[in-house]
């Protein structure tokens, strides 16, 4: 039946097929883009947009959005650094770190769960809090924090390879199979995807509404911490500059762009990995095409506009579809 | 007779100048001193860049605050943290504070212009630093970006232009686009590209100021062409992320890698690990000391805001690995600490 032929043609497909497509055109006009290398480094330049899209996928299923995670991976790893350069052993400095992102991620899951102040401002606010605590009391000098040459096995994760593929594409890759794990195995990952889809319903069933919900915020700062050690040893700083770039949006960008609802409940890895890909492909080709950078912007909201247009002909919003708070 | 005469009178003189001079050495003063240090005393000197977060501003105020503290002047900043809107609210309150002195950085060619032009015709000072605006005002202080464009290009076509065994391939990884730091050296570089139509340039990119695009960009461009004879890079914030992607090609000895930047410690560090093959310094410190000049030389005229305008151009010079001896560069933690 064509109406169900057309039923399936859900946003993650159409998202996928305009990959393919743009790969298609791409290999057939570009010199050298299905050159393994290349290959390489499109994954490469993705590596990190997808980890941190990942760690939002999993707040976004609860039916919460993250907007720390920039702040949160930046002045962590850019403390860690700091750390290491005045003196501090590399692994104290990693432990610090961590718990810092993991205790400033606490505190704003607290806030939302049991304040039960919306995600939106919850994050926002924390995102401004962790930048300027940072700024104020953890990362005093400048606001760009070099890596100094002899880290350690750290910087392995950003330079290194395995097996011929750089680590920042293994790293992403762990973390996706590790989360796919955790929300197709274990309880707490089932319970996300129950909650996100009715809250109320979830908590008369008896799940631990609240702490489900604080444990996604924890999990997306943890997995921001990764995403940022892997932007770091990469180019061997941290700016913390990029917090007040639109860097969020391009997170939250690659996980509706791959099909994953905003309503909550919604949603996998593998939407994340398609709209993760599409970004990839679209900026390495562009790169080569070596097409202006504002053009680019364009051309990225363009295809956004088009998957989402096409996505809500295909899928029409009804009654049943749509819920209340839908942003 | 007339020579004996002449002697007795010389050495009349010269004895009675011998004991005379120890209470002249008591008497002699400088007589502009006390003027000078008065027309300094008391005066305010407000700081506006567009972020006290980076090494360039932590330099530049922290020379103008350390020399400002030792002439009795009060100093005080204020920090935007890049947002532009921030700083034209935060340039619109000093204007009713009426400091004597306005130190600022404009974050592009119009969004202060109108601000600044008040200031002046209020008989604030205004000294603007590393980018010129659309209004002149008492100083502006600055490499002449643009002529330092065009030098990086020549150094280019110096390794890869015509008669040289190379691809003549060259990518250029710009900031912002709108940046005038990115924008004027564009500018140069591609003046001198245009006179030298052998160089190719295969890319020429904007990383928006973020290493990691930097990277990604440059990666992908070394990618499509591994024969690439140089790269240009706009600023060495950024160039860590331009010069990762071509160490980790293993390309470092092959490209010639030239960026530029305010010559804090970082620079040389690049430069010495061979990051970097070469950098122009526009040294921020110097520049820290060009705005205080021109800040003595506006208040001690007692002209005015805006009587006299000058651009002040910064020296700026070329520097490989050879020129990084110790102390070269400057800790931007040192002047971060100033400003605090």
């Amino acid at each position: 039946m064509p109406g169900s032929l057309v039923r399936q043609f859900n946003q993650e497909r159409i998202v996928l097929a305009l990959t393919v497509l743009l790969f298609l055109i791409f290999a057939m006009t570009l010199p050298n883009f299905t050159n393994a290398n290349n290959m390489l480094s499109l994954l490469r330049s993705v590596a990190v947009l997808g980890i941190l899209g990942i760690g939002m996928l999993i707040v976004v299923l609860g039916r919460g959005v993250d907007l720390s995670m920039v702040a949160m991976m930046t002045i962590s790893v850019a403390w860690s650094l700091q750390l290491v350069n005045t003196g501090a052993g590399l692994g104290t400095a990693l432990t610090y770190g961590l718990l810092f992102a993991l205790v400033m991620s606490l505190v704003c899951g607290l806030l939302i769960a049991y304040a039960e102040i919306p995600p939106l401002f919850a994050t926002l606010a924390m995102a401004t809090f962790v930048y300027g605590f940072g700024r104020a009391y953890l990362i005093t000098g400048t606001d760009v924090v070099y890596m100094s040459n002899d880290i350690g096995w750290i910087k392995f994760l950003g330079q290194g390879y395995f097996l011929g593929v750089p680590m920042p594409i293994l790293v992403a890759l762990m973390v996706a199979a590790v989360v796919w794990l955790f929300l197709k195995f274990t309880k707490p990952g089932r319970f996300i995807f129950a909650v996100g889809d009715n809250a109320a319903a979830s908590r008369i069933t008896g799940i631990p509404l609240r702490p489900t919900l604080v444990m996604q915020y924890v999990m997306s700062g943890g997995i921001a911490f990764i995403a940022g050690l892997i932007t770091a040893t990469s180019v061997a700083a941290m700016n913390t500059r990029i917090v007040n770039s639109n860097m969020i949006y391009d997170v939250i960008l690659v996980v509706v762009l791959g099909g994953v609802g905003l309503s909550g409940g919604r949603g996998n890895v593998r939407n994340v990995i398609v709209g993760t890909l599409l970004i990839g492909v679209l900026m390495n080709g562009m790169t080569i095409m070596d097409i202006q950078f504002t053009v680019q912007n364009v051309i990225k909201s363009l295809i956004l506009l088009l998957a989402i247009v096409a996505d809500s002909i295909l899928n029409p919003r009804d009654e049943q579809t749509g819920q209340q708070g839908d942003i | 007779m007339r020579v004996m005469k002449a002697l007795s009178l010389a050495l009349t003189a010269s004895v009675a100048l011998t004991a005379a001079l120890p209470a002249l050495a008591q008497e002699m003063k400088d007589p502009f001193r006390d003027a000078a240090l008065e027309s300094l005393k008391g005066k305010k000197i407000a700081y506006l860049p567009i972020s006290i977060g980076f090494d360039l501003a932590q330099a530049w105020g922290g020379v103008v605050k350390q020399q400002s503290q030792v002439y009795g002047m009060e100093f005080s900043s204020q920090d935007p943290n890049w947002s532009t809107d921030a700083m034209a609210q935060g340039f619109t309150a000093l204007l009713a504070e009426k400091p004597d002195v306005i130190v600022t950085q404009n974050p592009d060619m119009q969004s202060l212009a109108r601000l600044m032009k008040q200031a002046n015709s209020q008989g604030i000072v205004v000294v603007q630093l590393n980018m010129a605006g659309a209004v002149q005002t008492d100083a502006v202080v600055a490499p002449d970006f643009i002529g330092m464009g065009e030098q990086i290009a020549q150094k280019v076509v110096e390794k890869c232009g015509k008669g040289t065994d190379t691809s003549h391939k060259v990518a250029l990884v710009q900031g912002v686009l709108t940046g005038g730091v990115s924008f004027y050296q564009v500018q140069g570089i591609e003046k001198v590209f245009k006179e030298n139509p052998e160089i190719q340039l295969v890319s020429s990119q904007a990383a928006d100021w973020d290493a990691s695009k930097a990277r990604a960009i440059t990666e992908t461009v070394l990618q499509q062409h591994p024969d690439v004879c140089a790269v240009i890079d706009v600023w060495d914030g950024q160039g860590v992320g331009t010069g990762a992607a071509i160490k980790q090609a293993g390309l470092s000895e092959k490209v010639f890698f030239i960026t530029s930047g305010g010559g804090a410690q970082s620079m040389c560090d690049m430069l010495k690990d061979g990051t970097f093959s070469a950098a122009y310094n526009y040294n921020a410190v110097g520049m820290g000391r060009d705005a205080w000049t021109a800040i003595m030389v506006a208040l001690q005229n007692k002209q005015g805001g805006g009587a006299i305008k000058t651009q002040m151009y910064s020296p700026y010079r070329y520097m490989t690995a050879a020129d990084v001896k110790d102390g070269t560069c400057w800790n931007a933690e040192d002047y971060a600490k100033i400003l605090r």
